[in-house]
């Protein structure tokens, strides 16, 4: 797609490209890997090969006898250092109102390991070989635990964590459950339904890694970590961990290759290298390979749900209740308890007038990677639930699904759902009757049986979904158990010759912020975009930040950098009132110029800019020098996105494979910056989304060891399984942020598995199509299909 | 990876030699198994002897029986060859499903057959077509080649030099990908001569390649789609795991086998 932009200025709503991408596709990118510190070594970590084992003792003797080995370090030395424990930052209260059971998790096991890829002991060297070698001499002796590898029964199993019997974390509630109860007492009709949301591995493209490096002179550290939110990453070593106190650690999340939610958290690797900088007294570097990525990156979803919808003899949805277990895994991870809660349950309404809603969910740990925030983050594990269970009523009442759903979206906005939301604008309608349109709903029983003629079995299904986005307001996740607050920070910095920094709280890691971020200054100051570079991602430049996931970058992290915007343009008219002798209340500024207005006297932005700085023309006892202001954004609401995705689909009974033909997407984000931007992330997610539904799946086997432990047994789709797919926009202004944004990063992700699923699910007949459809299970399904009509 | 020394002889005799005197050397072909073996540190071999620029190991060429091709040659290059396709079209359809791009323009045939990966490709033509794999010290008949899972005729240190394929009058190659790995999960090659019907099946079995004999009787009477009909496929022997049953399996060696067929029964 090319600029369609004439003028210097690159307005809002343009498919401009991606200033980023030069660097990224020149091979220019510095990534953390990239970088060398003098004098580096080389972390490799110890990892447990047991799922649940206790340590009864190391000993790194030999493995320090080793050649090129700095160091051996474990749990004793960072206990004896007094090094705090790695922390869950969102306190979840059970129904008992006892809180959460957050298990011990220090960034090298000391006790127990709990879970295979648990972190043992370090070993520091000249080279990554050496400690490779060093490693395998460090003697480690277990004392075996069983492992507890399956969610559906880890409550009977051998206990994880001392301060958690039954391996609960919390046993929640959300909703009003006599309310519920009652709906279902005078319902017409009850479906109900069991979902396994599939475990998934977060797999962005770079691998984590960090280096920590130690100034003995300064006595300060700087780390160089893949993370989405370096300030919250320096918060947490430092207020929890106890690093160093904030400014004597300085944290550097560069160029970062995809994160998906897994860089959100902080995890044992970046701690040690930090910490063990300053221990051995030079810098301490380490990469994931592939291999330690799928062990040890926070993994998604992994729910079992059994949901219960009640509705009237007019087929209104008049109750829905849910009980899900979650599977936390080993440790609760930095964000983990609020993603099958807060970022769950208040999503159960989806589009849908629900007047009653009662959600309970069972916090599990079981003897496998630590379970947090992927794409969408509860928000894919709530529509897919509810997706599923309409698509199911609807077929139960003989109904056309389309038809069901339409009946029950909420069509006046604001609208209180039962569950905590406040939806603030919305037209479901709309993208539903645009999705229909766009994908020939009307027209699929003819290409069915076309299908049918060729031995294919095709199907059909929609996912109407919604999300929260624009995460999120501080004192409303304050009273939710966060423990802080969600706002976003900006800081315009104007030089004196008219071009522009930008430094943001957010970070990119593929989102393309250069670009839209850049794209907003240019429209508003009237600049080119060439002249606008945004700073991020680094601890030293950018005071604090929040970071970026949960789609907040545009809805809040623009909206900083707006109000900002906003004090920087008072500030230049106050001075360009000055310089053109007239009163501030009659300069106007538009494209990028100062008027007195109903004349023709004007000024440039950088002729006032330049002004600002040598500040010759106006008094600095009233107008400071200088151009630079800056903004903290806090959002007044979520926002909530939300669209109509529709998936048609065959499948061949011979073998199980599913072709998707078509994927239609009609989504609401409110107001574009970017739609080639836009479309990129809405393809990505649909990806992941499809991904999830018919190939992803993270298994453990019985003894609690990951048998999908690389690509050549995890599957991640690949271009060539995906159609092309029909994105297209239905629009509602977001009433909620200045720019109208509601956000777009996860939308595919969260509205894509319960289409496919649907698709799947007409197709074969049966509503027992489990994720990931792989064509073994998918055949199965046929096949007993096929017996089933036999014998009919 | 672990250290290691590197050699490259430029004939035959002098690789032989090397990997002669010294049983933990390996011969490197193309590398595409070996060298990510070397970076998860699965093997640490004392050197590896590249065979790349042994002149003799590479090239194909007609022959009156059929074609033969170098170890040497490149999956991308048997694909390309027009002397291939004259002979034996089947093959190089199989040598243009191996992999991707990547594998194939660095993967050999040699190469492929000295590991026998039991999801490989090659082995189903190498058994279907009864070819001949000719080694630094003698000619191996296929049937006699395989014996399971990653293990050959092949004696410590010898060297495939070339393999030599007959002409049949049809053959037809079909394959069902891992969904994680691409490799093959079904691989069927199907090959008729004047005489007889063979049919390999790869990716399938516990024990690697094997001629899949019922399917070769029923088709050396009737080479049709139909003939096979009422045939399965036992599954008692196939592999099972996250990917699929052995049920599954059998089931897939049958629907590819048809879909072999169907390429070139039209």
């Amino acid at each position: 797609m090319n600029a369609s932009v004439s003028s210097s200025v690159t307005p809002i709503g343009a498919a401009v490209r991606r200033k980023e991408d030069h660097r990224f596709i020149t091979g220019k990118g510095r990534y953390t890997d990239d970088l060398d510190r003098p004098g580096q070594t080389y972390a490799y970590f110890v990892r447990s090969p047991y799922a649940h084992a206790r340590i009864r003792h190391i000993d790194p003797t030999a493995a320090k006898a080793m050649p090129g080995v700095v160091d051996v370090l474990t749990g004793a030395d960072i206990a004896a250092d007094g090094l705090g424990d790695l922390i869950c930052g969102w306190m979840i209260h059970s129904k008992d109102g006892s809180p959460m059971k957050m298990g011990s998790h220090p960034a090298l096991a000391k006790e127990k390991v709990r879970y295979v890829g648990d972190h043992v002991a370090v070993v520091i060297a000249e080279t990554l070989n050496e400690a490779k070698d060093a490693a395998l001499a460090v003697e480690v002796e277990y004392e075996l635990l069983p492992a507890v590898a399956d969610l559906a029964t880890a409550t009977d199993g051998e206990q994880i964590h001392d301060c958690a019997p039954r391996n609960t974390a919390f046993e929640w509630e959300l909703g009003d459950k006599a309310a519920t109860e009652a709906a279902f007492a005078r319902a017409a009709k009850v479906t109900s339904i069991d979902i396994v949301n599939n475990r998934l591995a977060p797999n962005a493209i770079e691998p984590r890694a960090a280096i920590g490096e130690y100034d003995s002179g300064d006595e300060a550290f700087t780390l160089w970590t893949t993370s989405q939110n370096p300030h919250v990453a320096r918060l947490v070593l430092s207020a929890f961990v106890g690093i160093a106190p904030e400014n004597k650690l300085r944290v550097i999340a560069p160029d970062v290759g995809g994160g998906f939610g897994s860089k959100i958290f902080i995890y044992a690797e970046e701690t040690v290298c930090a910490w063990a900088s300053k221990k051995v007294g030079r810098p301490v570097k380490w990469t994931a390979d592939r291999s330690e990525a799928f062990l040890s990156d926070a993994h998604g979803r992994d729910h079992i749900t059994h949901a219960e919808l009640a509705m009237d003899e007019a087929g209104h949805i008049i109750g829905f209740r849910i009980k899900t277990r979650a599977n936390m895994g080993a440790y609760l991870s930095t964000f983990a308890s609020s993603i099958p809660t807060y970022l769950y349950a208040t999503l159960l309404s989806g589009q849908y007038a629900i007047p009653a809603i009662y959600c309970e969910v069972d916090a599990i740990y079981t003897t496998t990677a630590p379970v947090d925030a992927y794409r969408g983050a509860g928000r894919p594990e709530a529509t897919f639930l509810l997706e599923r269970i309409v698509e199911k009523a609807a077929r139960e009442r003989g109904e056309d699904p389309a038809e069901f759903r339409r009946r029950n979206f909420i069509k006046s906005f604001p609208h209180q759902t039962p569950v905590i939301m406040c939806y603030d604008a919305g037209d479901y309608v709309a993208s539903l009757d645009k999705a229909l349109e766009v994908a020939d709903y009307k027209g699929f029983p003819a290409r069915r049986a076309e299908s049918e003629r060729n031995g294919k079995l095709r199907g059909i299904g929609l996912s109407a979904y919604i999300e929260a986005c624009g995460i999120a307001p501080s004192a409303a996740v304050g009273s939710l158990g966060a423990g802080v607050g969600l706002w976003e920070s900006a800081e315009v910095r104007v030089n004196p010759t008219g071009n522009v920094e930008v430094l943001t709280g957010s970070h990119s890691h593929g989102q393309g912020h250069e670009t839209t971020f850049a794209q907003l200054v240019s429209a508003r100051l009237g600049i080119p975009i060439d002249q606008v570079s945004v700073v991020h991602g680094d601890t030293d430049k950018v005071q604090f930040g929040m970071g970026t996931y949960g789609s907040r970058s545009g809805a809040v992290g623009m909206s900083a950098i707006v109000k900002a915007l906003d004090k920087v343009e008072a500030k230049a008219k106050k001075i360009a009132a000055h310089m053109l002798e007239a009163s501030e209340g009659d300069i106007e500024f538009k494209d990028g110029r100062f008027t007195v207005a109903g004349t023709d006297r004007s000024l440039a932005f950088a002729e006032v800019a330049l002004n600002a700085y040598v500040a010759h023309k106006f008094p600095t006892s009233e107008i400071e020098p200088g151009l630079k202001e800056g903004a903290f954004y806090d959002p007044t609401n979520f926002t909530f996105p939300a669209g109509c995705h529709i998936c048609e689909l065959e499948v061949d009974p011979e073998t199980g494979v599913v072709e998707i033909k078509s994927f239609v997407a009609i989504d609401d984000f409110g107001e574009i910056i970017n739609p080639m931007i836009v479309e990129g992330q809405v393809h990505g997610g649909i990806g992941q989304g499809i991904g999830q539904a018919l190939m992803e799946g993270v298994t453990y086997d019985e003894d609690g060891q990951l048998v999908t432990g690389s690509y050549m047994d995890y599957t991640m789709p690949r271009a060539g399984d995906l159609p092309s797919f029909t994105v297209g926009m239905t629009q509602t202004r977001c009433p909620s942020n200045p720019l109208g944004i509601k956000g777009c990063g996860e939308a595919g992700a969260i509205g894509a598995p319960p289409a496919v699923i649907n698709a799947l699910t007409n197709a074969l007949g049966t509503e027992d199509v489990p994720m990931p459809a792989t064509p073994s299970r998918v055949w199965a399904i046929a096949q007993a299909r096929a017996s089933r009509l036999a014998a009919e | 990876m672990y250290a290691f020394d590197y050699q490259r002889p430029d004939a035959i005799a002098a690789a032989a030699a090397i990997l002669s005197a010294d049983p933990e050397a390996k011969a490197l072909a193309g590398g595409q198994t070996l060298l990510p073996t070397l970076k998860q540190r699965l093997a640490q071999p004392t050197a590896l002897v590249d065979l790349s620029r042994i002149p003799e190991l590479s090239g194909i060429c007609a022959t009156t029986e059929g074609v033969s091709i170098g170890a040497m040659t490149r999956h991308a290059e048997v694909a390309a060859s027009d002397v291939v396709r004259a002979a034996i079209p089947a093959l190089s359809d199989l040598a243009g499903m191996i992999g991707d791009v990547a594998v194939r323009n660095r993967g050999t045939i040699g190469g492929s057959l000295a590991n026998d990966d039991p999801t490989a490709d090659y082995p189903a033509a190498v058994l279907a077509l009864n070819a001949s794999v000719v080694t630094d010290r003698r000619s191996i008949g296929a049937s006699d080649y395989f014996r399971g899972l990653f293990e050959t005729a092949l004696e410590e240190g010898e060297i495939i030099t070339r393999v030599d394929f007959p002409k049949v009058e049809k053959a037809g190659y079909a394959k069902f990908r891992n969904p994680a790995s691409r490799y093959a999960m079904a691989g069927v090659f199907v090959a008729k001569t004047a005489a007889e019907v063979r049919v390999a099946v790869t990716g399938a079995g516990q024990s690697g390649v094997f001629l899949w004999t019922e399917a070769g009787d029923i088709l050396s009477s009737d080479f049709t789609v139909q003939a096979i009909s009422g045939l399965a496929l036992d599954p008692s022997n196939l592999m099972s795991d996250l990917h699929g049953s052995a049920e599954y399996r059998a089931q897939l060696a049958k629907v590819m086998l048809k879909r072999a067929l169907a390429s070139i029964t039209g």
